[in-house]
C-alpha cells in the first residue's frame, strides 16, 4: 500500500532563518492522503517551526509548500482552516475564559458563515447554524470523554484535558490534515496507549491525514506508516518507522554525538 | 478511545442562557418605575429630596451611559481592545443627532439610528489601522482621538454647522401622538429605556453567536483565533465599529435628553467615566454596563453631597472600595453571591 499516493502535502525544500539560526534548512518530505506521518527530532530540530509554516504563523525564505496542489503562499493565515488544516499547539493555545464546548465551537468558525446582522437579530438561520455547531461539538467532547467537564471554562483544567480540547477544536472543521504538536506532552502510560487509539480512530473513523510531532517514540512508530526526522534543521532520514529508528544518523542525533 | 464510557456527570451544570424571568421583572420594573417615582419618594419622607422630574431625568441619563458603557464593553470587554477614546464617538452622535434636527428638521427619533450607522462607520474607519496598534499604542491612538473632537468642533469653518463653543440648542421633545398621561422627561426616559431594551438584546444576540465568540478568541488568544480561521481585521474592526456605533447611539439619546449640545461636555473626563463604569460595572458582563451607569451618574453626585471643598477626592475614595470590594465589577460580585446561594439551596 505504499505505493504511488497522492500527496495532499508536499514541502519543498523549505528554509527558515531566524537571524544566524537556520530553523529549517531546505526541508523536503510529502505526507500521503490518509497516512499518519509522524516527524521526529531532538529539540529545537525545526519541528513546531515546520508547523507554524503550514498555519502561515512563520515566513519561510526558500522553498514552497503545496497543499492539494496549491502553494500556501497566496493563502492568508485565517484562510487555512478552511481549507482543511487543522492543528493543535505544543504548549496550550486555549480560549481560556471559554467553555470547553465553546472552545470546541470555535474551531467550527471556518465552517459556519452568518453575518452580523444576522447573528444581532438571533434570525433563524443562526439558530440552526449554532444548534448543529454546538451538536457538533458536544459529540466531539464525548468522543474524547470531556463530557463530564463541558461546561466550564478551560482554563482551570488540568494539562490533559486541555490537550484534548485541542484536539476536538482541531477536529470540529473536519480538516482533511491534521497537524498535532506533541499531543502525549505530558500523558501516563494508559492515556499514552488511548491516545495512540484516538489517533488512529481520527484516520480510520474520520478519514483525517495526520502529520504528528512526537518525542514519544514509541508511539510514533507504533502508529505511523512514514517518519521523517530532522536535526538542527536538516531532513537526516525518512521512511518506515523500522527504516528510520535503525538509521544511524537518527541515533546519532538521538544521542546528541556528532 | 473507541467508546464514551459515561463519566459520571458530578461537576456543576453551568447556567445556560440568561435568566428570562429575572430579566422580564427587571425590564417591567423599570417601566414602571416613571409612575411609581411620584408617589414612593414622599413616602421615603424626605431621605431623597430631589423632585420626582429630576430624578426621573438622572435615571434617563443613567440608561444612556449604560448603553454607552455596553458599547465600550463590546470592544474592550468582549474584544480586549483598550479605548480611552468613546467620549469622542458619543459626541459624534450627540453632534450628529443636534445637527440633524437643527440643520434638516430631522424627526428626533431618526437621528438616534442615523448617529449609529455614522459612529459604526467613524469606528470601523478608525478601528481598520488603529487596530495594528497593540495594547497601550491603541490607548494612545484613541486618547488622541478624544483630545481631537472636542476641540475639532469648535473649529471656525464649521462653526456655521457645529455652533462653535456655543453648541447647538434642540427642542426637547414631547410625548408623541399628543399623550397627555405622561410629561417630556417621562417620555424621553421611556425613549431611552426602549432603546436600550433593543441595543441590550442585540448586543446578547451578539455575544452569544459565532461572531461573539470569535471577538472572546481574538482577546484570549489572537494567534490560535487566526489559526481557526477567524479574520482578525475584519472581526476587531467590526468590534469596534458596533461599539462606536452603540456609543453613538447613546450620545444622541444624551443630546436630545439634555437638548443641547457643547463642545465642552465631552471632554476626554468623559471617556475616562466611560472607562470607569465598564470597569465597576464588570469587563465583559453585560449586565454590568447598568451597574457602570447607575455609578457614574449618581456616584459624583453622593460625593458632591459628602463634601463641597473636595467631591473629587470622595469621588477616588468611592472608586478604590470598590475595586476592594469588587475585584471583578459589580456584576462579578453578584455572581458570586448568586452562585453562593445556589450552593446553599443544594
Ligand atoms: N520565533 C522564533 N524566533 C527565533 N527563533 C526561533 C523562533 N521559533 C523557533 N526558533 C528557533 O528555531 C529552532 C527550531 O525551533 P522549533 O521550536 O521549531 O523546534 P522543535 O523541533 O519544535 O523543538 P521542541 O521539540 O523542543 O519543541 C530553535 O533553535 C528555536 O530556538
Ligand atoms: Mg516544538
Amino acid at each position: 500500500m505504499n505505493g504511488a499516493q497522492e500527496a495532499l502535502l508536499s514541502v519543498r525544500g523549505v528554509s527558515v532563518r531566524f537571524g544566524g539560526i537556520r530553523a529549517l534548512d531546505g526541508v523536503s518530505f510529502d505526507v500521503e492522503k490518509g497516512r499518519i506521518v509522524g516527524l521526529i527530532g531532538p529539540n529545537g530540530a525545526g519541528k513546531t517551526t515546520l508547523f507554524n509554516c503550514l498555519s502561515r504563523l512563520y515566513e519561510f525564505q526558500e522553498g514552497e509548500i503545496r497543499y492539494e496542489g496549491r502553494s500556501l503562499v497566496e493563502v492568508p493565515r485565517h484562510g487555512i482552516a478552511s481549507l482543511g488544516i487543522g492543528r493543535t499547539f505544543q504548549n496550550l493555545a486555549l480560549f481560556r475564559t471559554m467553555s470547553v464546548v465553546e472552545n470546541v465551537m470555535v474551531g467550527g468558525h471556518c465552517r459556519t458563515s452568518t453575518g452580523y446582522i444576522a447573528n444581532m437579530l438571533r434570525l433563524p438561520s443562526v439558530k440552526a447554524e449554532e444548534a448543529q455547531l454546538r451538536a457538533k461539538a458536544e459529540e466531539l467532547v464525548r468522543f474524547l470523554r470531556l463530557e463530564h467537564v463541558a461546561e466550564l471554562p478551560v482554563g482551570g483544567l488540568p494539562f490533559g484535558y486541555q490537550k484534548r480540547v485541542e484536539l476536538g477544536r482541531g477536529l470540529i472543521s473536519d480538516p482533511k490534515l491534521l497537524l498535532l504538536d506533541e499531543p502525549a506532552a505530558g500523558l501516563n502510560h494508559e492515556e499514552l496507549d488511548d491516545l495512540g487509539r484516538t489517533i488512529m480512530d481520527i484516520r480510520d473513523r474520520l478519514g483525517v491525514t495526520v502529520l504528528l510531532v512526537e518525542h514519544h517514540m514509541s508511539l510514533v512508530m507504533s502508529i505511523s506508516d512514514k517518519v521523517v526526522a530532522l536535526d538542527f534543521g536538516q531532513k537526516i532520514a525518512e521512511g518506515t518507522p523500522a527504516e528510520v529508528q535503525n538509521h544511524p544518523d537518527v541515533i546519532r542525533a538521538y544521542l546528541g554525538t556528532g | 478511545m473507541t467508546t464514551s464510557e459515561a463519566t459520571a456527570p458530578a461537576a456543576p451544570v453551568a447556567k445556560k442562557g440568561p435568566n428570562a424571568i429575572g430579566i422580564t421583572i427587571f425590564v417591567l420594573l423599570l417601566f414602571a418605575l416613571p409612575l411609581l417615582l411620584p408617589v414612593v419618594l414622599p413616602l421615603l419622607g424626605g431621605i431623597i429630596t430631589l423632585k420626582p422630574n429630576f430624578m426621573i431625568f438622572q435615571l434617563t441619563l443613567v440608561i444612556i451611559y449604560a448603553i454607552a458603557i455596553l458599547g465600550l464593553n463590546i470592544v474592550t470587554g468582549y474584544n480586549g481592545q483598550f479605548s480611552l477614546g468613546h467620549g469622542a464617538f458619543y459626541a459624534i452622535g450627540a453632534y450628529t443627532a443636534a445637527i440633524l434636527m437643527d440643520k434638516l428638521d430631522c424627526p428626533y427619533w431618526l437621528t438616534i439610528p442615523i448617529s449609529g450607522v455614522v459612529c459604526l462607520v467613524v469606528g470601523f474607519l478608525f478601528g481598520l489601522p488603529a487596530l495594528r496598534l497593540q495594547g497601550h499604542y491603541l490607548a494612545l491612538a484613541t486618547f488622541a482621538l478624544a483630545l481631537a473632537v472636542p476641540q475639532l468642533l469648535k473649529y471656525n469653518h464649521i462653526e456655521w454647522l457645529t455652533g462653535g463653543v456655543q453648541g447647538i440648542v434642540i427642542i426637547k421633545p414631547d410625548p408623541p401622538f399628543g399623550i397627555k398621561a405622561i410629561n417630556a422627561d417621562q417620555w424621553l426616559y421611556y425613549l431611552a429605556l426602549v432603546v436600550a431594551c433593543i441595543m441590550f438584546w442585540l448586543a446578547i444576540n451578539l455575544i452569544r453567536g459565532r461572531l461573539g465568540r470569535a471577538m472572546i478568541a481574538i482577546r484570549d488568544h489572537p494567534i490560535a483565533a487566526e489559526v481557526m480561521g477567524i479574520n482578525l481585521t475584519v472581526v476587531k474592526s467590526m468590534a469596534f465599529g458596533i461599539s462606536a456605533a452603540y456609543t453613538g447611539v447613546a450620545g444622541a439619546l444624551g443630546a436630545i435628553a439634555i437638548a443641547f449640545v457643547a463642545p465642552d461636555s465631552f471632554t476626554i473626563f468623559l471617556s475616562i467615566s466611560f472607562l470607569v463604569g465598564l470597569v465597576i460595572g464588570g469587563l465583559a458582563s453585560i449586565s454590568g454596563a447598568i451597574y457602570g451607569g447607575i455609578f457614574i451618574q449618581f456616584i459624583p453626585n453622593v460625593a458632591d453631597a459628602i463634601s463641597k471643598a473636595a467631591p473629587w477626592a470622595i469621588y477616588g475614595l468611592f472608586l478604590i472600595a470598590a475595586v476592594y470590594v469588587m475585584p471583578t465589577g459589580a456584576a462579578g460580585l453578584i455572581k458570586q453571591w448568586q452562585a453562593k446561594r445556589r450552593a446553599a439551596k443544594q
